[in-house]
Formats: C-alpha cells, structure tokens, sequence
C-alpha cells in the first residue's frame, strides 16, 4: 500500500547528496528500501538512510536520478511504498562497514542499530573529496571507528578505500563485512576479506519498477534484487558474470555498468 | 491421485499451470525459475520488434491481497537481444511460449516469425494489453483486425499459434470466433482488466500513464465468465487467466473450460514458489472433489451439450 506524507526536512549532505525526512510509521529494518514518489516526476527505489518512525532516504545527483526529487521542498508530498526487500543481520559482533560515495547511505542505520545492541563498528569510507565524505560525523557520533579515503587525498588516505580495508583487514579481527557503493569496489572488498575469512554482505541496486518480485526489471543473474536483495551475502552475488559489468536498462536489455 | 498432464496444441505439459506473460518472463534466468519451481512452462514477456523502455514510474499499484494495477507499457528488449533469454531457458528444457506484440498483422507476422526461430514451442499474440496506444487492445478490439493478425502469423511459422484477447470489450466471444477463424490453435483470456488508481490527496491520477489493468483476485470472477462464454462457442482450447492463486482457483477456470491455466500475480504475492504449491495441490483437490483427472474438470461446469453442437476437441 502506498502512504502519501510531507517532506518534513531536507537536510543539504555534501554538494551532491541530499537527504529528505519524512514520518511513516511502517516498521523497516536497516537495508530495506522504498519507493519514493514525487508526483508528476519519477518513483525510484532508494535505501533508507533512517529506519524509525521518523524516516529519510539520501538521494545522490547522478545521471538517471531525477532533479525532481533532489529539488523537493520541505512540506511538499511525497508517496511511498514499502519497506521492500532483505535486512543487514545486525547481531554480528565486530563488523566491518565500507562506504563508497552515496553507498554509506544504507551502511549508517545498520551500523547505529548494531552499534545500540552493543556491536563494535569500524567504517572505512570512501569518496571522491573531502566534501564529498557522507555520514561520518554520524557514524562517530554512535560510536564508530571511522577511517577515510579520498582520490585526491583531502580527507584520509589519497586513493581508494580498498586500500584502507586491506589494511584494516590485515591489523584485526571481524565477523562480517559490510559494503555497499560501486560494484567494482564491492568486488575489490570481496575479495580482500575473503583472503582474510571474512564473509561479506553487499547491498546492491537495480532499475525497478514494480518493486514486488514481478516485473523482472531488476534481475541479477537468477535474483530479483526487489525480493531477493538488495542486501546479498557476497558469495551469491559477486562470481556472476553481470555483476560489475553490466545491468539491465529499462528495456531489458544488459548494457554496460 | 489425480493426473494433472495436459496436452495443449500437441505440447505436452507436466501441470496446467504456466507462468503468465509480463511476469518474471523479461529474462532466461527467470523462465528459468518458474519452471524450476514447478510451472509446467513459461510465457515470456511480450517481445517487440525494438527495444521498448516502457511507462515510467509509478508503473505499479498494489491494492494488498486483492489485486494490483499496471501500467508497464510493454517494455522489453526487442526481438533482436533475446534470443539470448530464451536460450537459457530453452537450454534448461523449459516448454517454452513466446508473446509478441506488434502494431498490425505484417509487423506481428514480422516479429512471429524471429520469435518461432528462437525454438519456442507455440507463440501467443499480445492483442490486448489495455494500456499501450496503438498496440494491445487497440488492435485487439476489432474482430475483424484479430483475424487478419491471427491469419498472417499463423502462415509465417510452422508452431501453434495461441491469440490472447481482451476483457475489455462488449463481446470478447466474437474476438475468440476470429481467432479461430484465423488459424489460431488456442485462445488466452483475459489480460487485466482496464482500471484507475486515483489518489485524493494529491487529486491525480498514481501511475504515471494514468489507465492501467488490473490483475488478480479482484478479476477472477471476470476472467471465469469470459472463459465461460468462449468454450460455449469455440472448438479451439481455451487457456484460463485472472486471479489464480490456488488450486481450488484454476479448478474453478477448468470447470469453466480452460484446457491449462495461467498465473501472473500470485507470483508477487507468494513468489514463485506459488508454481510448486498449486502443483503439489492440485491432485489432492482434484480427488476431494471427485474428479479422476484434470482433463475430465474441464468444462464440467456447463451443462450437456446437443450432440450436433460440439465437435471434438482432441479428448476430454
């Protein structure tokens, strides 16, 4: 069922992210997604940045997102359908987060509610500048460690933050590694924490449509990322030969990542 | 227990039960699926010549357990990328039904004829998708356009050739009659029905197309009469579609004629595990109901028949 509500804040993130609050009473978990309408623009699928009753999705300006949902303004209404799909298990005991960009989005709800339930949370975060850098006041605010990565150096290590995981990797002990950004990165951190033991879970994204296991416009592999994910444990997700290549368009059709 | 195999146009099927197009269907990986989860077989997304992005969103509404509306618009990624799909399913030995949709009976003779050499077993033709202009319905109203379609494709491929027709017409026994007359070997009824989603706070209309079709339980009721009324009339095999999530459902459709039966939304609701719970179902209630086979529910319904007006139909 979809539930029409005002945007109750919209908070500017960094030069390109923004995040919109809204109050929706549905129960979610940290990594489900809903749909968020504007009307009269597009409805897109976005991971929620905030699980409680007071929820909120943070939106990246990219290629397909559109304007109209960046641009919303706070009283305007906005539909939403969900929460949709699979759950982080925030149980684990020592964990691992990794950020790519926007991908911390869906990371910072798991990690408070892991955190809140007395896990211990190390973040490396990566992006492309300093400004760019998402969540890690909030992410220390909770109780984080939090390391960071920038390609051009003006926060944390210069380069990627693979770097910073392998590292990491190498000086301690985790129970799971979480990491959601670009798939090549996910791959990179995949690999990495395998060599080391460490299981993985990624939360991956799709063009949806329908949002409900029906439409097939988000299948990966054998997967509908709506139903089946988009929180995956690595090892179904990152040996499929689309995964970090190619994705369907709205069509259909596979097309180069 | 009850024997559940069905012949269909010369197919054999291990069940009655196949997976409805635009569901799953748009990828090899999924047909793939549903026949893994029991589905008898699989019909794919309707193809196209060209790619066609579709309706952008909201593309969906969902009315809980009762139903859901759509508004797709036919997106798919035309008839020259997917071979590749149906390879994968056809490879994994899913009987397999290809849809196709085009604008007139040259441009669905066209799109037939590159579907039959994929390997599918029998193609059914989209002639009534109620929300896409020019294509679907638009086409699929007249009986007169449905034979000219059905005639032109039936002799361009060498496969059976199924016509699904739509519910949203006065007389969708006369879309049924034409498809026969053209050559088709069976008829599918009914896509959704055409419907509306309006949302009073925002005092528009929710899917971005605005009309769209409704599937689901809500349609079962409809879905029963049209099937009704098209084996009363016609010698070709009618294939049973709208709101089947049960056995006790389909049985209901094959006592109103249906030879097999087709499921789409219970996919959304049940995932596609519905496919193995109505095939494990179905002989345990065919027996509680008495009835030795699937194919002798069929049509049980309706009342005997002069001997005069009916002809074979290939058995029970």
């Amino acid at each position: 069922m979809r539930t029409v509500v005002p945007v109750v804040e919209r908070i500017v993130e960094t030069p390109s992210t923004v995040t919109l609050r809204f109050d929706e009473a549905s129960r979610a978990r940290p990594g489900q997604f809903v749909m968020v309408w504007v009307p009269g623009d597009d409805e897109l699928p976005m991971s929620l940045s905030y699980v409680g009753a007071r929820k909120g999705v943070t939106v990246k300006a990219m290629g397909a997102t559109s304007r109209g949902i960046l641009e919303i303004s706070v009283g305007a209404p906005i539909g939403i359908r969900g929460p949709y799909g699979t759950a982080f298990d925030v149980g684990a005991r020592r964990i691992l987060l990794v950020g790519g960009g926007s991908g911390t989005a869906v990371l910072a709800p798991a990690a408070e509610a892991a955190m809140a339930r007395g896990s211990r949370v190390t973040a490396a975060l990566g992006a492309t500048t300093a400004t760019e850098m998402l969540f890690e006041g909030r992410l220390r605010t909770a109780g984080a460690t939090v390391e960071l990565a920038t390609d051009d150096g003006t926060a944390g290590e210069r380069g990627y933050v693979t770097g910073v995981v392998e590292r990491l990797l190498r000086s301690d002990r985790y129970d799971v590694v979480w990491t959601c950004g670009p798939e090549v990165m996910m791959q990179k951190v995949a690999a990495a924490a395998d060599l080391a033991g460490v299981p993985v879970v990624f939360s991956v994204e799709r063009h949806m449509k329908c949002a409900v296991g029906m439409c097939d416009a988000c299948t990966l592999g054998p997967y509908h990322v709506c139903v089946d994910g988009p929180v995956f444990p690595a090892d179904r997700i990152a040996a499929l030969p689309e995964f970090a290549h190619r994705k369907r368009d709205p069509s259909g059709r596979l097309v180069p990542t | 227990m009850a024997a559940v195999e069905v012949e269909l146009a010369g197919i054999r099927l291990r069940n009655p039960f196949l997976l409805a197009s635009g569901i799953w269907g748009e990828s090899g990986e999924s047909l793939k699926g549903a026949y893994a989860a029991g589905a008898a077989g699989a019909v794919t997304k309707s193809i196209g010549a060209e790619p066609r992005a579709g309706y952008p969103n909201p593309t969906v509404e969902s009315y809980g357990t009762w139903g859901m509306l759509n508004a797709m618009g036919l997106p798919n990624p035309g008839i020259g990328e997917y071979p590749r799909e149906i390879g994968i399913a056809r490879d994994a030995g899913v009987p397999l039904i290809g849809s196709v949709f085009a604008g007139d009976a040259e441009g669905f003779a066209e799109v037939a004829r590159q579907m039959a050499e994929t390997g599918v077993q029998a193609l059914e033709l989209n002639l009534s998708c109620p929300h896409a202009k020019g294509l679907g319905s638009e086409v699929g109203s007249d009986p007169a356009e449905v034979e000219r379609v059905v005639r032109a494709v039936v002799g361009a491929v060498q496969i059976p050739v199924f016509a699904k027709i739509t519910p949203n017409t006065a007389d969708p026994v006369a879309l049924g009659l034409a498809a026969e007359r053209g050559g088709a070997a069976a008829v599918t009824a009914i896509n959704t029905v055409r419907a509306l989603a309006i949302d009073a706070r925002l005092r528009r209309a929710v899917l971005a197309h605005g009309l769209g079709g409704l599937s689901g339980p809500a349609i079962k009721p409809v879905g029963l009469a049209v099937v009704w009324q098209l084996y009363e009339k016609l010698r070709i095999p009618v294939i049973g579609v709208g709101g089947i999530s049960t056995a006790d459902d389909a049985i209901e459709y094959a006592l109103a004629g249906a030879r097999a039966v087709q499921v789409g939304t219970a996919v959304a609701f049940d995932g596609v595990r519905v496919f193995g719970n109505l095939s494990r179902q179905l002989p345990a209630r065919l027996d509680a109901l008495g009835f030795p086979s699937w194919a002798f529910a069929v049509g049980a319904a309706h009342p005997p028949r002069e001997p005069s007006s009916r002809s074979p139909r290939g058995g029970p």
